[in-house]
């Protein structure tokens, strides 16, 4: 049954069983009058296990967020937590994959960089491709395959780094909508099948809804948390079912009502 | 029950994935036999050569310049063909491509290190990075007569120049390179855990490569006029060069030899171009950047 709970504001029960936990984060780009604030005193604690979506207008601070969780960027103000010290794993909009190297090549490098032996490399990436149903393209190159089959390897790719929590920046934004859906099927059963924790960062409240268990939002300059749902839809979920609709219009009149703020 | 559905459902997804990439996939063959393709790049190069022998042949009969000024065309291949029978021939070519490669791997080590220098380095940016650029501009004939009173008459003094001239459009390469690795590649590479000099070797440096090539090709060109340049002034006795061949045909107003000299030079030029261009060729292919 479809069950939203708008809690309002910031999770306020720290527990000991979080896989990430942002306290009071700020983050400030430049100084002085031109100093742009990104992100204001963002605190967030995401569940192991836990799929999160973190909606937004745009210059909410998304992908700040998501470059402060994933170490690529220092936080101005606040700490951020990953259990276990875990590097989390980034996936873009984009797939970046390198293309001077083939499929396999590119599953491998993590691996590689890890110093993983050639030939338990060569197991595992199989493996991988396996899982993205990619098991025959591993000697093509990037520029071979279509856009969904490169955000598949990169998903891959980033699976390779044996992380347990995984950073998703609008990785479907660029496909068309056939391909996404699949692909949101695809997460949501690796997602399931190895237990990660996922913040998934996207601007389609649908995609919020048909994939979170909690669908955060941040308003814009400076990004804050100002709503938190949690989405009790069964899965399997399909994105066109009406409890879907239903919470992503919930979503999307908060969202609008931010975006308004700044009109005026 | 329940479980076989789950099954099904599965089974059907996989389907629908293999379909989907399939349907993705099918645009991208190419069918085009290799021979097509040869032909198809050598005609127009053929028939710019046909049309050059014929401006030359029609000029020589219009009888613009006596013929011993401007020979016939069949009379220089015939010239030509003599040469390629002594030693002396193949000992030139054999000094100016020593001479040649020589300096432009000399260049390329310089270029490299100097390149990653500038690059990674701010303050030696600032201090070189137009430097290098201007450096580019000055034409290599002009470092000569510095170079004959540092070095004398001597090997050194054309390397001197054939490096200078190199060097700078290689280090270039590798700076413009190093400048425009898309900054997501280094996002990514960054988050797989490469750091300093891993990030270096997995990703900066692959990245740059198609770069670094360029750079190169255009190294080679520079060091190879530097060369010709420097055999015309520079000319060492008893050891035959294709520059100084070309001097001392000129000055017996041997005018085939002359010619078919610099049919000699033309044609190491194309091939050198050739192999750079076969070399970025294959680069661009395997990374999908000539699809556009």
């Amino acid at each position: 049954m479809t069950s939203v709970l708008p809690a309002g504001g910031v999770a306020e029960q720290p527990t000991d069983r979080t896989a990430v936990r942002l306290s009071g984060v700020s983050k400030v780009y430049g100084r002085g009058p031109a100093a742009v604030h990104a992100l204001d005193n963002v605190s967030l604690d995401v569940a192991p296990g836990e799929f999160v979506c973190l909606v937004g207008a745009s210059g909410c601070g998304k992908s700040t967020l998501l470059s402060l969780v994933a170490d690529l960027d220092r936080p101005t103000a606040g700490t951020i937590e990953v259990a276990g010290g875990a590097r989390p794993g980034l996936m873009f909009q984009e797939p970046a994959l390198f293309p001077w190297l083939t499929v396999a090549g590119n599953v491998g490098l993590p691996m590689r960089l890890r110093k993983v032996s050639r030939a338990e490399r060569a197991e595992r990436v199989a493996e991988l491709l396996r899982t993205v149903h990619l098991d025959e393209f591993g000697r093509r190159r990037p520029h071979q395959l279509s856009g969904g089959m490169r955000q598949r390897v990169a998903m891959a790719r980033t699976l390779a780094l044996d992380t347990p929590v995984l950073l998703m920046d609008e990785p479907f934004g660029a496909l068309d909508a056939m391909t996404r859906d699949i692909l949101h099927d695809e997460i949501e059963r690796i997602w399931q099948q190895r237990g990660l924790t996922v913040l998934f960062v996207t601007h389609n409240v649908r995609e919020a809804a048909r994939l979170g268990d909690r669908i955060v939002l941040l308003s814009s300059r400076p990004g804050r948390v100002v709503a938190d749902w949690r989405v009790d839809v069964p899965r399997p979920r399909r994105i066109d079912s009406p409890e879907i609709a239903a919470i992503a219009a919930q979503v999307t009149d908060r969202l609008r009502e931010e975006v308004r703020r700044h009109g005026s | 029950m329940a479980v076989d559905t789950g099954r099904a459902v599965e089974v059907g997804a996989d389907r629908t994935i293999a379909g989907l990439d399939a349907l993705d996939l099918a645009a991208t063959a190419s069918g085009e036999s290799r021979l097509a393709k040869v032909w198809a790049s050598a005609w127009p190069k053929l028939l710019a050569l046909a049309f050059v022998l014929g401006v030359w042949q029609v000029v020589y009969w219009s009888g613009w310049r006596e013929p011993w000024v401007l020979p016939a065309p069949q009379e220089v291949f015939a010239d030509l063909a003599r040469a390629v029978t002594t030693a002396d021939f193949w000992r030139a070519i054999a000094t100016t491509l020593r001479r040649g490669l020589v300096g432009f791997v000399l260049a390329a080590a310089i270029g490299l290190v100097l390149g990653v220098a500038v690059a990674r380095v701010r303050p030696l940016r600032a201090a070189l990075g137009s430097a290098i650029t201007a450096l580019q501009t000055m034409p290599s004939i002009a470092w000569f007569p510095l170079a004959i009173l540092l070095f004398q008459i001597s090997e050194n003094a054309i390397l001197f120049v054939v490096v200078l001239g190199a060097a700078p459009s290689i280090a270039n390469g590798v700076i413009s390179g190093v400048d425009y690795v898309p900054p997501l590649l280094l996002r990514a590479g960054r988050n797989f855990g490469a750091r300093g000099l891993s990030l270096y070797r997995y990703v900066v440096a692959p990245a740059s490569l198609p770069a670094i090539v360029s750079g190169l090709k255009q190294g080679w060109a520079f060091a190879w006029r530097s060369l010709l340049a420097g055999e015309l002034l520079v000319i060492i006795a008893q050891r035959p060069a294709l520059g100084v061949r070309l001097q001392g045909l000129r000055e017996q107003n041997d005018a085939a030899g002359v010619i078919s000299t610099m049919i000699v030079i033309f044609v190491i030029g194309v091939l050198a171009d050739a192999v750079f261009s076969s070399a970025d060729r294959r680069l661009r292919r395997a990374w999908g950047l000539d699809q556009a």
